[in-house]
């Protein structure tokens, strides 16, 4: 009992461990960034200083401003997100059901895989029009080619044997699919949303860059046309730690999965 | 009575052109109640034979006739990960939409509380020893109530001491429960300490080499641990034996 306290102990430990060394990194990074930037070894004009940006973000939060661009780039993210994970997963499930469809299919995603999607985004936004529709469309594009190829690809994996299995029980294609392949898959399509977070950020932010009014790419854009390096960094400051706070809920949701499913 | 019986049956598997001959000219009868173990080199088509038994593949020629239900346990326990042992023991009752049915439940209540599952009912497979594993595949393919059974390799997963008592374990239920049982095997020792009659194919295309009645002498009631141990034993194991050297 004592060796088992001591090894639980011992884990949480290197836990916190970690978590300090991590931290001690990033105060580092940012304190050796403020030195040099307060005794003018690089030009805060150029590239901030974390308390110039910690200064911005005190002015955003004061005047409003920047919750109303945090809750346009979230909602967009999310409707990507949400949008292309689930049509992703249909159509890769339809893909599933029809070897023919699947092979008919096959060619054009691979080509439409290996286009950078981003070069398509003007494109997109002329035909799905300016605002938070062409924005939507811009992520959408960006990670809805890569969540069907993984999705399918994760269920035709499934053992031949399990499938076998339940074709001894007289299973139709729609209990083998409802009742094994979707189910085994939680955990992948899980770490899939994972993924898309990442994509859905880089579709709303180019997206932004390219048309919007609003939003933290706006920000971005707008803080590097008229030279505000603050407000950039502001921006990026924020993009990091939404991505970062959507990443761990999504995370959580993958470890209260797991522990319930496995 | 004969619940299944093979009659002139072959099975000619067509792929990108080439043609394979798997089964050639099988015949057999099984009687009600008897556990007959089909034994065979390796790849002359013996999990073929319980492909064509569960309908998971036509035959090219010949007719198989089948008096009762089918239920297939397979050499690994292919248990679902993200279900709990009751809910992969009701799988089956679930895919024939007979999982409502209080008689079928009742009955699945019963066989799990026999057989010594019920401590782990709310357990997960990957909480399971690989014995414990092979005995929930069986009670959830026991579970749709079927009279013959199939046996594909069951064992073969299994480290021989495991083997052993796993092989005591499901003989047992097979016996208690009645059922008739199919059993496919490469281990000679394994088919003649569980089967009644033991069927010896050819290489493929496999044909019917013999076919042994097998009667052993035991202290007590049989077991295949106990079968293992009868005099006339060695003599069945050495006889299977030439003939599948001889292919």
């Amino acid at each position: 009992m004592n060796d088992c306290l001591k090894v639980v102990k011992s884990n949480k430990q290197k836990k916190y461990c970690l978590l300090l060394t991590q931290i001690i990194i990033v105060i580092l990074i940012f304190g050796l960034w403020e030195l040099l930037t307060y005794y003018h070894l690089i030009d805060s004009f150029l590239i901030s200083s974390p308390s110039r940006i910690i200064k911005k973000l005190i002015l955003y939060i004061e005047n409003g401003e920047i919750i109303k661009h945090i809750a346009i780039s979230v909602l967009e993210v999310l409707l990507g997100m949400a949008i292309g994970t689930l049509a992703g997963i249909f159509i890769a499930s339809l893909l599933w059901f029809s070897k023919r469809l699947a092979k008919i299919c096959d060619p054009f995603l691979m080509v439409l895989n290996a286009l950078p999607k981003t070069a398509l985004a003007p494109i997109m936004i002329i035909w799905a029009g300016t605002g938070v529709k062409g924005i939507v469309v811009v992520a959408l594009s960006i990670l809805l080619i890569i969540t069907i190829i993984s999705t399918y690809n994760y269920m035709i994996n499934i053992e031949e044997e399990k499938i076998k299995m339940m074709k001894s029980f007289n299973a139709s294609r729609l209990q083998i699919y409802f009742k094994l392949v979707l189910p085994s898959n939680y955990i992948n399509i899980i770490n899939i949303v994972k993924i898309n977070i990442g994509m859905a950020w880089i579709g709303v932010i180019v997206g932004e860059f390219l048309v919007s009014r609003a939003g933290i790419g706006y920000l971005i854009m707008y803080g590097g046309q008229v030279f505000d390096m603050d407000l950039v960094m502001m921006g990026v400051f924020v993009l990091a730690i939404l991505a970062f706070v959507m990443w761990k809920i999504v995370d959580s949701l993958e470890k209260l999965i797991k522990k319930k499913l496995t | 009575m004969d619940v299944l019986e093979f009659d002139n049956v072959s099975m000619l598997y067509c792929k990108d052109g080439n043609k394979l001959l798997v089964l050639d000219d099988i015949n057999f009868k099984i009687e009600e109640g008897e556990l007959v173990a089909i034994v065979g080199p390796s790849g002359c088509g013996k999990t073929t034979i319980l492909n064509l038994i569960s309908k998971l593949i036509e035959p090219s020629e010949g007719d198989i006739t089948i008096n009762g239900n089918i239920g297939y346990m397979f050499q690994h326990d292919h248990l679902l990960n993200f279900r709990n042992v009751y809910h992969n023991i009701l799988l089956g009752l679930e895919i024939k939409k007979s999982h409502k049915d209080q008689k079928l439940l009742s009955e699945v209540d019963r066989l799990i509380d026999k057989y010594g599952l019920k401590q782990f009912i709310n357990s997960f497979p990957k909480e399971l020893s690989g014995g414990m594993r092979q005995r929930v595949a069986l009670i959830r393919t026991l579970a749709v109530n079927p009279n013959i059974l199939l046996l594909d390799e069951p064992f073969a997963a299994l480290d021989y001491q495991t083997k052993i008592t796993v092989s005591n374990d499901i003989y047992r239920i097979i016996k208690e429960e009645k059922k008739t049982a199919i059993l496919v095997t490469h281990d000679i020792s394994e088919a003649i300490s569980m089967a009644d009659r033991i069927i010896v194919l050819s290489n493929r295309p496999a044909s019917i080499k013999a076919i042994h009645k097998i009667e052993l002498t035991c202290d007590g009631i049989k077991t295949p641990y106990e079968a293992r141990k009868a005099k006339e034993f060695r003599n069945y194991y050495d006889l299977i034996w030439r003939e599948l050297q001889n292919e």
